[in-house]
């Protein structure tokens, strides 16, 4: 047993321009562990997570993934990361397998193995049968699981996923969250995953923090959580509770136009 | 799960390989996409086709444009070959604004390639397309008559002047691309800035034809030193090839970092 954390946070703040995005935010994430970071569009959740994932230089604060300083450590960091963003982006005019051999590519993934783990992480996904036919052809759904593998080829340990059932319809969404849970089952990877959605953290994650503001307003298991409250607390009351908002009301435009263009490329 | 280990300094040896392994990974995405979507390749064959019949059989006819023992549309076949890259490799600067738009940068930037080993496998991408291109184009100019000499020697060197072309204008496109930020004003930009390029070049006509501004600009044009090196290898045109050859290097692989150093701008935005 390490003790190391997969992912430790100290003091990380973003502005942009006149919005606080993350404001001083502490956060240790457990190895092994699927946590939840929780939110209304623009609490700073994204951000967070292109901080953790090198793609924006906290200005400051530090970040370490299993203990690499990710300002320091970038290309290492990157390999320990798989990546999953926010909006759907696949290449629409390749099949599937070869949206997963890019990846397989760019993450170096040896050739003597490189066909056998796409075809694995294919099969992982359930995506094995419909591998040779082009993405432009799939559902959200199959997008969504097509990204898994391409996160998952690399055999990452970290896998990083923002809101990655956003836009999907339930059956499609409880689909992509028992991947997950298999995924971590069978590989003991760590999971970082973001959602404004508070009944789905509830039920899939190991822990959440709540986040309002760019700050955590209160962080650990679900049933904790909603135990601070009494009886039949659901965590949006819990969210309620600690920032004394509505889920719903909190945002700015471009987070709403960038969830209604996600929902059109899906549909 | 096993510990890789990863050079915290990456030398410039190791940075050389990855970026000869990114830049194979994604031209070989680049041809697997041409390979899906042929009609793109035909679309894209008819404007240098209609320049090839329209601009170049009318001149013919009309002797405006002198240009001594090589007939017009000899002249003329190397400077669409070098328009029609040059419209490819514009076009993938406002690819990438695309690709930040939808995510696909950010992931692309999230695997472990340096910036300027992800912008040079773009560049050459495009150059990849460039050349499945201008073998449409040249298949059209032989039909049409031009005297194109083919050989193997002559034709790998069209292929790399071809890819240099195209990698600077790619790159030229990325960098505006990482100091406009945006789609529209790219969109804007880029066709505001082709059609100047094409015409103050040597694609359409002799040096000796322009007037003395423009010769000035026709010297700081890489593009009339993309043509000038296609004429001289594809239609034995006098060409200093050396100096053209030279000037394309440079200046692609100038280009080349100055759009990796613009990159970052696009996803951190
Ligand atoms: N590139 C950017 N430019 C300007 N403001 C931004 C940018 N990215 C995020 N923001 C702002 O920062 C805040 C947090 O955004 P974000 O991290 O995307 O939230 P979430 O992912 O939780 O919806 C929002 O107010 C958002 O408008
Ligand atoms: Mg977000």
């Amino acid at each position: 047993m390490s003790a190391m954390p997969a992912v430790r946070c100290t003091g990380l703040s973003r502005r942009f321009g006149d919005t606080l995005a993350v404001d001083n935010l502490d956060l240790e994430i457990v190895q092994g562990e699927i946590f939840g970071l929780l939110g209304p569009n623009g609490a700073g959740k994204t951000t967070t997570i292109r901080m953790i994932t090198t793609l924006l230089p906290p200005p400051r604060g530090t970040i370490e993934v299993f203990g690499a300083d990710v300002a320091a450590r970038r290309m290492a960091v990157r390999r320990l990361i798989g990546y999953v963003p926010q909006q759907l982006s696949v290449e629409a005019t390749l099949t599937g397998r070869e949206n997963v051999w890019l990846f397989a590519k760019l993450y170096d993934v040896p050739r003597l193995t490189r066909v056998r783990r796409v075809n694995e992480v294919l099969a992982g996904v359930g995506l094995a049968e419909v591998a040779d036919r082009l993405a432009k052809t799939y559902s959200g759904g199959m997008i969504r699981r097509l990204e898994l593998a391409q996160a998952l080829v690399s055999t990452p340990r970290l896998l990083v996923l923002d809101e990655p059932t956003v836009g999907l319809d339930p059956v499609a969404r409880d689909d992509v969250w028992e991947r997950i849970e298999q995924i971590r089952a069978d590989s003991g990877m760590t999971v970082l995953v973001t959602t404004h959605l508070m009944q789905e953290a509830d039920e899939r994650c190991d822990r959440v923090a709540l986040m309002h503001r760019g700050r955590i307003q209160a962080l650990g298991t679900p049933a904790q959580l909603r135990g601070n409250l009494g009886d039949g607390a659901t965590l949006d009351d819990v969210f309620r509770a600690y920032t004394g908002d509505e889920l719903a009301d909190t945002g700015s435009i471009r987070d709403v136009r960038s969830a209604r263009r996600t929902a059109r490329r899906l549909s | 799960m096993t510990e890789r280990t990863i050079p915290t300094n990456p030398s410039p040896l190791w940075l050389a390989y990855t970026a000869l392994c990114r830049i194979g990974a994604i031209c070989t995405v680049e041809l697997q996409k041409l390979r899906h979507d042929r009609t793109e390749l035909i679309t894209r064959a008819v404007q240098p086709t209609l320049w090839l019949l329209v601009f170049g059989q009318v001149f013919t006819q009309i002797r405006a444009i002198p240009t001594g023992s090589t007939p017009y549309l000899d002249f003329l076949a190397p400077g669409i070959l070098a328009q029609s890259a040059l419209f490819i490799a514009i076009f993938y600067g406002i690819q990438i604004i695309w690709e930040r738009d939808s995510g696909m940068l950010a992931k692309l930037m999230v695997t472990p390639t340096p910036r300027v080993a992800l912008v040079a496998a773009k560049a050459f991408a495009a150059g990849i397309r460039a050349v499945v291109q201008a073998i449409a184009v040249m298949i059209v100019a032989a039909i049409l008559g031009v005297h194109l000499d083919t050989a193997p020697a002559r034709l790998v060197g069209t292929v790399i002047a071809l890819i240099l072309g195209s990698a600077f204008f790619c790159c030229l496109s990325i960098t505006i691309a990482g100091l406009v930020l945006s789609r529209d004003r790219l969109m804007g930009i880029g066709q505001a800035i082709t059609m100047p390029l094409f015409f103050a070049s040597n694609a359409l006509y002799p040096v000796q034809l322009m007037p003395g501004w423009l010769q000035v600009i026709n010297r700081i044009n890489p593009l009339s030193y993309e043509v000038d090196a296609l004429r001289g290898l594809l239609v034995n045109t006098p060409a200093a090839l050396g100096f053209d050859f030279l000037v394309l290097v440079l200046a692609s692989a100038a280009m080349i970092s100055v759009a990796a150093a613009l990159l970052p701008r696009l996803t951190v935005g």
